[in-house]
Formats: C-alpha cells, sequence, structure tokens
C-alpha cells in the first residue's frame, strides 16, 4: 500500500522539473534567434546590397525583391582591389607567423615553468592593451617616419605583430594551462630533450588552441583600420583602406561598398568555416578534456 | 640492474624552512622491491622525484650503481617512471606510447616494434595497440604506462602511487601483477604509496617516512613486529595498533587499573630511564576476550565490525580513572577505547561487557615522549 502511495506521489514529482524547465529553456532559445538573428542581419543586409544596383541600394523602403547584378563586384575587382588583397593577404599571414613563433615558447614558459615574477609579466602584457590606439598614434607616426618606413607592408606586420602578442600569449598560455604537468615529465623521464618533448608531446596536444590562436590574430590583423589608414597611403593599403575609398566627396557608393565589403569578408569567413572543428575544439579547450 | 642510495639527501623548498626530505638515507640494493610508504606530506613523492631528477637535490647526494646523480638530469639517468594519473600521450597510440623512449635512445623502427610487442604480450595489450589512451579503461592505462616504463629495460623503476585511481578490485589485482612482474624482470623498483597495505604486501623492504624523515626501513615483518617508534606502530596494520599512555609499577604497568606484568629486561630499561610513565602498544589481534566478571581489563563493546572471517569490536576501557590516559596524537586513537580482533560470528553485540587480556609477547613499550622503542 506504502509502495503504491509513493508511486502516485512520484510521478508529479518526476515530471515536475521537466515541465518547469520547458518554460525558460524555450524563453532561452527565442531569445537566442533573436540576438543571432540580430548579428546576422546586417551581414545578410550587406551581402544582399551587393547585389543591387547603386539606385536601388539606397531606396525607401528598401528594396527586397531585385534581380540580382554582378557589376559591382566587377567594379570591385576591376577597380583594382587586387593589390591591396594582397597587401592584406602578407600583412595577416606574416603578423600571424611571427606572433605564433614568438607567443608559443613565451606562453610555454610562462605557464608550465612559471618563475615569481610571471603574474608581473602577464599583466604587463595586458596592460599594453589598456591604452588606446589613438593615443600612441602620434609617437608610432614619428617614429615610422623618422625611419622613413611610411607606406612600408613591413611596418604594418610589425604593428600587427606587437598588438596581437599580448593576446595570443594569454590564449596560448590558457591551453597550455591545460596540458598536464606530468606529461612533459614523463616525455623527459622517457628520454626526450625539452624540445622534443614540445614537438612531439605538447605541440599535438594544443594544436587546436594553436589554430584558435591563429585565426583569431588573423582576423584582427585583416580587419585593422587604423594604423594601415594612417601610416600607409598607395604602396602598402590594405584591404579597410580601399573600402574607405568608396566613401568619396561626391557621395556614397553603397552598393559598391557593400561589395568590396563582402569580398573583403570572404577570407574570414572561409578560414573560420575550415578551421570550425578545431577552433571549437580548441576555445572549448578544458571543458571537453 | 642498479643499486641505489641516498646519502643524507635533503629537499628543501624554502630556505629556513622544513626540509620536505630531510637528510634521508637508504641503500637500495640491485633488484630490490622497495616501498616509500607515509602519510601524505611524509616526502615520500619527493623523495621519488628527486631520484627521478624531476627535484633538485639540495643536500646530500643519490647515487645510482655509485654514479651521483645531481645535476644530472631526467633523461641522462636511464629510469623509467610510472605517474599517478600515467601520464600517456593522449595524441599517440598504444603501441606509440610505448616505443617513445626507444624512440627517444634512437632505436631503429623495427626494433621498436619487437620490443613493443614483446612488452604488450607480457602486459596483456596486444589487442589495444592501435588504440588512443582514452579509448583504454583505467587498468588498461595503467598497464600501458607500465609497458612504457618496462619496454626499454632501465637500470631503476619509479612508481608513484600507480594503483590510486584503480577501483578496490583492480587495484588488488594489479597489485600482485606489479609485483610479479618485477621478481620476473629483476630490476631495481621504488615505489611509493600512501596504503600501508600495498606497501606490506608488495616491498622486500619498506620505509616509512613521516614529516620528511625516515622512521624506520625493514622488511614488513619487521616494521610490524617491531616497530621502531609510536608512530610506525601506529601506521603499519589496520586497525591501527592500540596505543595507551600507562603508569610504570613495580612489577609492569597498570592499564585501566589493571596491573599488566612486563618481562624483567623491559623493566630494566624502563628503570635506567627512569621513566614514570609508558606508551603501551597492543595489536588488536593480541587481545583475549573473555565473557564479563572473567579474568582480564573490564571493557564495553560499543561497535562491533562483523567481516565474516573475523570481526572487530571497537569498545571502551572500563574503570579508566586518572592513571590511564590515551595517546591520541599520532594514532587517531583516543581516551580509552580499544579495538580488538576476534574470530567471526562470536556473537558479541554492542553494549556487551567483556574482560580482555593483553597476549605478553605482544606487548610494545615507547618513551612517553620521544615515541622510541624500549
Amino acid at each position: 500500500m506504502t509502495a503504491v502511495d509513493e508511486r502516485t506521489t512520484a510521478t508529479p514529482a518526476a515530471t515536475a522539473p521537466r515541465r518547469t524547465s520547458r518554460g525558460p529553456g524555450a524563453l532561452l532559445s527565442v531569445l537566442a534567434w533573436i540576438v543571432g538573428l540580430g548579428f546576422f542581419f546586417p551581414v545578410l543586409w550587406m551581402v544582399m546590397t551587393a547585389f543591387k544596383t547603386e539606385a536601388q541600394a539606397v531606396t525607401i523602403p528598401p528594396t527586397v525583391f531585385f534581380v540580382p547584378t554582378f557589376d559591382n563586384f566587377a567594379e570591385v575587382f576591376g577597380g583594382g582591389v587586387g593589390p591591396y588583397l594582397l597587401n592584406s593577404l602578407f600583412a595577416t599571414v606574416a603578423s600571424t607567423v611571427l606572433v605564433l613563433l614568438l607567443g608559443t615558447p613565451a606562453a610555454f614558459a610562462l605557464s608550465l615553468r612559471p618563475v615569481k615574477k610571471t603574474q608581473d609579466v602577464l599583466f604587463f602584457f595586458i596592460s599594453t592593451k589598456m591604452l588606446p590606439v589613438v593615443a600612441a598614434i602620434v609617437p608610432i607616426y614619428v617614429v615610422v617616419n623618422y625611419l622613413g618606413a611610411l607606406d612600408n607592408i613591413w611596418t604594418l606586420i610589425v604593428l600587427y605583430t606587437a598588438m596581437n602578442l599580448p593576446i595570443a600569449v594569454w590564449m596560448m598560455r590558457s591551453f597550455f594551462l591545460e596540458v598536464p604537468k606530468e606529461l612533459l615529465e614523463a616525455a623527459s623521464m622517457d628520454g626526450a630533450s625539452l624540445w622534443r618533448s614540445l614537438r612531439e608531446v605538447v605541440l599535438p596536444i594544443i594544436s587546436p588552441g594553436m589554430a584558435a590562436t591563429a585565426l583569431i590574430c588573423s582576423i584582427f590583423a585583416w580587419n585593422e583600420f587604423f594604423f594601415a589608414v594612417n601610416l600607409t597611403a598607395s604602396r602598402a593599403a590594405t584591404v579597410p583602406v580601399y573600402l574607405v575609398g568608396f566613401i568619396t566627396s561626391e557621395g556614397l557608393y553603397f552598393a559598391s561598398l557593400c561589395a568590396a565589403a563582402t569580398v573583403a569578408a570572404l577570407p574570414v569567413v572561409i578560414a573560420g568555416w575550415i578551421a570550425q572543428n578545431k577552433l571549437v575544439q580548441g576555445l572549448s579547450f578544458g571543458a571537453v578534456k | 640492474m642498479a643499486d641505489v642510495v641516498f646519502d643524507q639527501a635533503s629537499r628543501i623548498y624554502t630556505p629556513g624552512a622544513k626540509p620536505a626530505v630531510d637528510r634521508l638515507d637508504l641503500t637500495i640494493e640491485d633488484g630490490e622491491f622497495v616501498v616509500l610508504v607515509g602519510p601524505s606530506g611524509s616526502g615520500k613523492s619527493t623523495a621519488l622525484r628527486m631520484l627521478a631528477g624531476l627535484e633538485e637535490i639540495d643536500g646530500g647526494s643519490i647515487r645510482i650503481d655509485g654514479e651521483n646523480m645531481v645535476g644530472v638530469a631526467s633523461r641522462d639517468r636511464d629510469i623509467a617512471m610510472v605517474f599517478q594519473n600515467y601520464a600517456l600521450y593522449p595524441n599517440k597510440t598504444v603501441a606509440e606510447n610505448m616505443a617513445f623512449p626507444l624512440k627517444m635512445a634512437g632505436i631503429d623502427k623495427s626494433d621498436r616494434a619487437v620490443k613493443v610487442k614483446e612488452a604488450a604480450e607480457i602486459l596483456g595489450l596486444t589487442d589495444y595497440l592501435d588504440r588512443k589512451p582514452r579509448a583504454l579503461s583505467g587498468g588498461q592505462r595503467q598497464r600501458v604506462a607500465m609497458g612504457r616504463a618496462i619496454v626499454r629495460e632501465p637500470r631503476v623503476f619509479l612508481m608513484d602511487e600507480p594503483l590510486s585511481n584503480l577501483d578496490a578490485k583492480m587495484r588488488v589485482q594489479t597489485r600482485t601483477e606489479i609485483a610479479a612482474l618485477q621478481r620476473r624482470l629483476g630490476v631495481t623498483t621504488v615505489y611509493v604509496t600512501h596504503d600501508q597495505v600495498e606497501a606490506m604486501t608488495m616491498g622486500d623492504r619498506v620505509a616509512l617516512l613521516a614529516d620528511g624523515k625516515l622512521q624506520q626501513f625493514a622488511s614488513p615483518a619487521d616494521l610490524y613486529d617491531r616497530p621502531q617508534n609510536a608512530f610506525v606502530a601506529g601506521f603499519i596494520g589496520s586497525p591501527a595498533m592500540n596505543l595507551f599512555r600507562a603508569r610504570v609499577t613495580e612489577r609492569g604497568v597498570t592499564l585501566a587499573g589493571r596491573e599488566v606484568a612486563l618481562p624483567q629486561d623491559v623493566r630494566s630499561t624502563i628503570g635506567s630511564k627512569q621513566l614514570t610513565e609508558v606508551t603501551l602498544g597492543i595489536r588488536p589481534e593480541q587481545w583475549t576476550v573473555a565473557p564479563d566478571g572473567g579474568e582480564g581489563i573490564p571493557a564495553r563493546v560499543d561497535v562491533v565490525e562483523e567481516l565474516g572471517s573475523d570481526a572487530y569490536l571497537y569498545g571502551t576501557l572500563a574503570e579508566s580513572s586518572g592513571d590511564l590516559s590515551a595517546t591520541a596524537s599520532l594514532t587517531g586513537s583516543h581516551d580509552d577505547s580499544v579495538v580488538v580482533r576476534t574470530a567471526g560470528r562470536t556473537g558479541a553485540r554492542r553494549g556487551d561487557r567483556v574482560a580482555l587480556t593483553p597476549s605478553t609477547e605482544g606487548l610494545h613499550l615507547f618513551h612517553p615522549e620521544t615515541g622510541d622503542r624500549l
């Protein structure tokens, strides 16, 4: 008899939490969709506008149904986006490679071989990100000018490396911290030198993290505008500088700008798409160990 | 194969503070299986890591085959270690994990495969060679870690609590496997554990450490039968030895108001040290239980743990007046509580009154302050 009582009282108790959790769950889903669409809408609008004529692009109310045209893309590629793309590509790849080459050993040392001043060093790194770039641009300009390095792609590479290093060191450090100390000890007991244990044991483990770091540094370098617009003119100008060229004193070429912006965004989207799996692994490193 | 000597070896993390390992002296014979045991913070793992080259040697020296290891890197010591969490390389297969030390030693691929296969056969891992560690059970991972250690035939094996991540049944099984494997290979082995059962069952000799200091280094039987001090007495054996503070009388000592006679030689030792009190140790199996009113010290049974083959009675000595207080600090026994091992199913129940008599051979006497054996 008591067993029956228990069963009947237990049933609603067991289902109750599920029912109540569905309410906030659904609400959160709706919210997530709203936020997601809110982020995606400008991108969608940009891509749509890229396929409109200049006249369609500025109508009010906006034109939603239209016959797509590739004229804007033809204009972008015909108008010489090539050198800008190459500059951006070179600055991005070179600075990211440099960041990884310099940042990986630094992050390794700061995580697996900490010393007394490790915290101070880490704080110094992050403190360099606290000053707005605007505040430093005048001295940077003066120095670059003095060195005769204005409108030089290597100037951007050095600056982008410096800009991304602190972030890379912090990110990579968090990945290195996830590597159990015993693995390095085991490798050393097994006869591996520090270099070999890094290469054979540690790097394969943190490769998703390195991919994530590389992608984030690439995105920052690819999108960087402020240094590029102030320190380059024609030879070393990057894609973001080219985009601004569509905002002229005679008016805004909105459809062309959108086409150029779509072209500029594509490499990052493609890189992100390719690195998707590694990226998710990398960014959720500790959680899935 | 090698002998290992700790010669006044010390590890001092912060200058001026208490050393983690304090002037440790150990001589480990070639082929011997030595267990370092002790409570947490006793320095046993640190001592092992000093031998491994993972911790500095701040004082004294450690010698392998007469060769001083101070300043020698881990990778040049030719010793293999099994870690508590196994430390398998997660991105390598079982075969690659086991072959890694051979690869580092520059042994070519075909020879590596042969040796890995041999080790895998010994450890029953042949079917798992292509798996990654994450696809293995705890016991299998443990065996891979063992395989990685034995495959290169090192001078010394080091094992740092290799069984503590296994479930109880697996632990007992692996315990005997490791001991058998060590005897078969004959490689000098230093094994760290906090579990005194592992220490007693696996080691040729056991080194018991506490607070960074060596308490006793002897065979398991010696450690049990002739503990050098009250700490060793309380640590080795389960349940722990009963330790009481007892007043010295003319013919022996008094325990719960009853006189317990002591042999002449012990009495003269106590006399020469002019002690009025001693710490009296009696193992749980060294009591004879008689019904209430019989000969012996009256006691009340508080808890009965029936294990089938035998039973543990946890009780309180009665008539414990001012002459009896307990040494509680190191053993966890306190006041006038007592543990007695009896045969199973004797019918003793909670609340029963019994009379306890310690056997004369089972008496251990320690100095009340220093804890040293008298």
